[in-house]
């Protein structure tokens, strides 16, 4: 394994961990202010299909984002009403949101596009290029110099390597997503608000005596959720790929959860787990079958190894997992 | 009270005739959908061009699940749709539970050939001598002597494939580096999109410069970020050459509409037993259009149309991965 081969593996571990980034932040603000979501499986399928949709029709990727978040923040406030309004069953209602957006994602496409239950392919401004930083080698050098950038870049120096393949050229999403790691932080641990949506998933009646709206800040943190899940959706579909297929989320959702249980609900953590997730998946890509000596472990063990180490890690290494202590509870002001 | 006990056996009895003279064809799409742009995709034009010609109609489902595939199989059957169509190597075992229950139905299957089943038609294709024609061509347009090969589900079938790819790759350039990864081993493998452009991305850096994709829905993402990176790529089963022009260098065609397209237009008469269509029955080939002229040159035309001639011939084998289970030209 060469020094170019390290990096084209991260470079693909930060393509695949964004997506779980944005959907872990997503659920870490839910479930910090106390509402389980096991629906963010369902809120990126939806926003993958809409900003497909909206971006194909309009020719524009920034109208297709704001449709994904917006039809993300639908089924959230459809959450919301269920288990803050309604005080419903979190998990049913997460559940129902992952079968509904199953479902209805296809169901539109196919009303709208007759493929399917695909979007068109996105072509030119429909979908998120990779920003070229300054002195990086991109597509442009690529053209000028009649090569390709793979090309390019392996003829360059390890310092360029790093700067090129590794850092630059990937979507203006993912960089929002690992700058939304900081700032999930700050509002979390240094804001007025975020103290009181952490108080609100460990103790509402408290923060309801201090004359702070739970239903409120409940309904805020599921907001965010939906704004977050929308991005993550959005990524999926007009960033990582140009188009929509039906099910692309591929069980994302699930595993970002599993890394907030990893992560013990810490925006940091979540950031260290959604990248040892993805970077398990960028190998089992890399190396489908690896030689150990005589011994060679096939692929379908490569395959099953993110899996794996999920359970693992649950039932094991991560020790104590606590979870906010009022989630998953609807709260009850008067008896 | 009697009156309406006769009415209602009139109509029950209008309608099992009704029912019985009608004998529509039936379509059983596999999991991949109908708009997959590829296998099913063909059936589904051989099926319109069959409506078209003869202003028929035909029932027809896709599958969403493995649960489904009895089900359908017989709810069709018991509707009297004849003969029933049947996409995919899956459906060999529903079949040959349900086959015989239903004797005077035809059922056809595409991509099955080792069935004992008396009222069934199975169409299966010579997919090894379509891929060694665009092995050639890969290997031919290749400038690093490295080309790619991504796989759906890991089967034999697909292995069928890879094996007759690699075969004419080496046969172009004996020295030539084959890169072959399947997406996954669960049916969700033929809609995975992502995976196909991140397994892409890692043929790209590891030297591939035309990547093949038998894939399903997944090769959606391979043609995809092949043509991002400015690299070459083969489509499958139906012609893909019109996706990303110009950067798609050919097409394995498998001409699964011309075999539904026949089914349905001998229609219950439709001749029962194994059928195999390889370059001599057109069966398979390659695809050449306006969208990549630019990219097959004249030698590359006449190299490849050499080796058809000398395949239907029989003076090149190529060996199929069925006969032993494995590859002589790739390990996978």
């Amino acid at each position: 394994m060469d020094f170019l081969t390290i990096v084209q593996v991260l470079d693909s571990t930060i393509r695949l961990s964004t997506p779980l980034l944005l959907a872990c932040l997503a659920g870490l603000f839910s479930e910090r202010a106390g509402i389980f979501d096991i629906g963010l499986e369902g809120k990126m399928l939806a926003a993958a299909f809409f900003s497909a949709a909206v971006a194909a029709v309009t020719g524009s990727v920034w109208l297709g984002l704001a449709a994904g978040t917006l039809a993300s923040l639908v089924l959230s406030a459809l959450h919301g009403l269920a288990s803050i309004t309604f005080r419903g069953n979190q998990l049913i209602s997460g559940v129902a949101i992952n079968f509904l957006a199953s479902g209805i994602t296809v169901l539109i496409a196919q009303d709208w596009f007759s493929q399917g239950g695909r979007t068109p392919s996105l072509m030119g401004g429909a979908r998120f290029e990779g920003l070229e930083f300054p002195f990086a080698i991109g597509p442009s050098d690529a053209e000028a110099a009649g090569s390709t950038v793979s090309q390019l870049i392996a003829d360059a120096g390890p310092v360029q390597q790093v700067y090129s393949e590794l850092l630059s050229g990937h979507s203006v999403l993912v960089y929002l997503a690992f700058l939304a790691v900081p700032a999930s932080w700050w509002v979390l641990y240094r804001t007025r608000f975020g103290l009181r949506l952490r108080a609100v998933g460990e103790n509402p009646a408290a923060v309801d005596t201090a004359g702070v709206s739970v239903v409120g800040l409940r309904f805020a943190a599921v907001a965010i959720c939906g704004v977050l899940c929308g991005i993550a959706g959005a990524y999926l579909a007009t960033a990582l790929q140009a188009g929509f297929v039906k099910e692309m989320t591929a069980g994302r959702g699930y595993i970002a959860l599993a890394a907030l249980i990893f992560a013990k609900w810490r925006p940091w953590h979540a950031m260290f787990a959604c990248v040892l997730f993805g970077f398990l998946q960028a190998i089992a890509l890399r190396y489908q079958a690896v030689r150990l000596g005589d011994f060679t472990i096939p692929v379908q063990v490569m395959d099953a190894l993110p899996y794996i180490l999920v359970v693992v890690i649950l039932a094991g290494l991560v020790g104590k997992a606590t979870p906010p202590r009022a989630g998953g509870e609807p709260y009850v002001k008067e008896r | 009270m009697t009156l309406m006990k006769s009415l209602l056996g009139a109509a029950a009895s209008l309608a099992l005739t009704a029912g019985a003279s009608l004998a529509e064809p039936a379509l059983i799409f596999d999991l991949g959908g109908k708009f997959d742009k590829s296998f099913n995709e063909a059936a589904y034009t051989g099926a319109e061009r069959w409506a078209e010609e003869t202003g028929g109609t035909y029932r027809e489902i896709e599958l969403q699940s493995e649960a489904q595939r009895e089900q359908a199989l017989r709810r069709f059957a018991e509707a009297g749709a004849n003969p029933i169509v049947t996409m995919g190597f899956a459906m060999a075992d529903p079949l040959s539970t349900v086959a015989p229950d239903y004797p005077d139905t035809k059922f056809v299957v595409i991509d099955v050939s080792w069935l004992d089943v008396p009222n069934l038609r199975q169409v299966a294709f010579a997919e090894h001598e379509g891929s060694y024609l665009v092995g050639m061509m890969a290997a031919m347009a290749s400038k690093s002597g490295t080309v790619g090969f991504v796989g759906g589900m890991d089967v034999p079938l697909i292995r069928h494939f890879g094996c007759g790819y690699a075969q004419g790759v080496k046969a172009v350039n004996p020295d030539a580096k084959i890169v072959a990864n399947m997406t996954g081993t669960t049916p969700a493998a033929w809609n995975d999109p992502v995976k196909g452009s991140e397994l892409t991305k890692a043929q790209i850096s590891q030297g591939a410069d035309v990547i093949y994709a038998a894939a399903g829905g997944t090769g959606v993402g391979v043609l995809q970020t092949a043509a991002d990176e400015g690299i070459l790529s083969i489509g499958v089963d139906s012609n893909q050459n019109h996706l990303h022009p110009g950067k798609v260098l050919t097409s394995m065609l498998k001409r699964v509409d011309v075999a539904v397209y026949e089914a349905m237009k001998a229609g219950d008469a439709v001749e029962t037993g194994v059928f195999t269509m390889g370059l001599a029955e057109d069966g398979v080939g390659y695809a050449l259009d306006d969208n990549n002229a630019d990219l097959v040159t004249d030698e590359m035309k006449a190299a490849v149309d050499e080796a058809r001639q000398k395949i239907i011939d029989g003076e090149i084998t190529v060996t199929s991965y069925y006969e032993n289970d494995s590859c002589p030209a790739l390990s996978f």
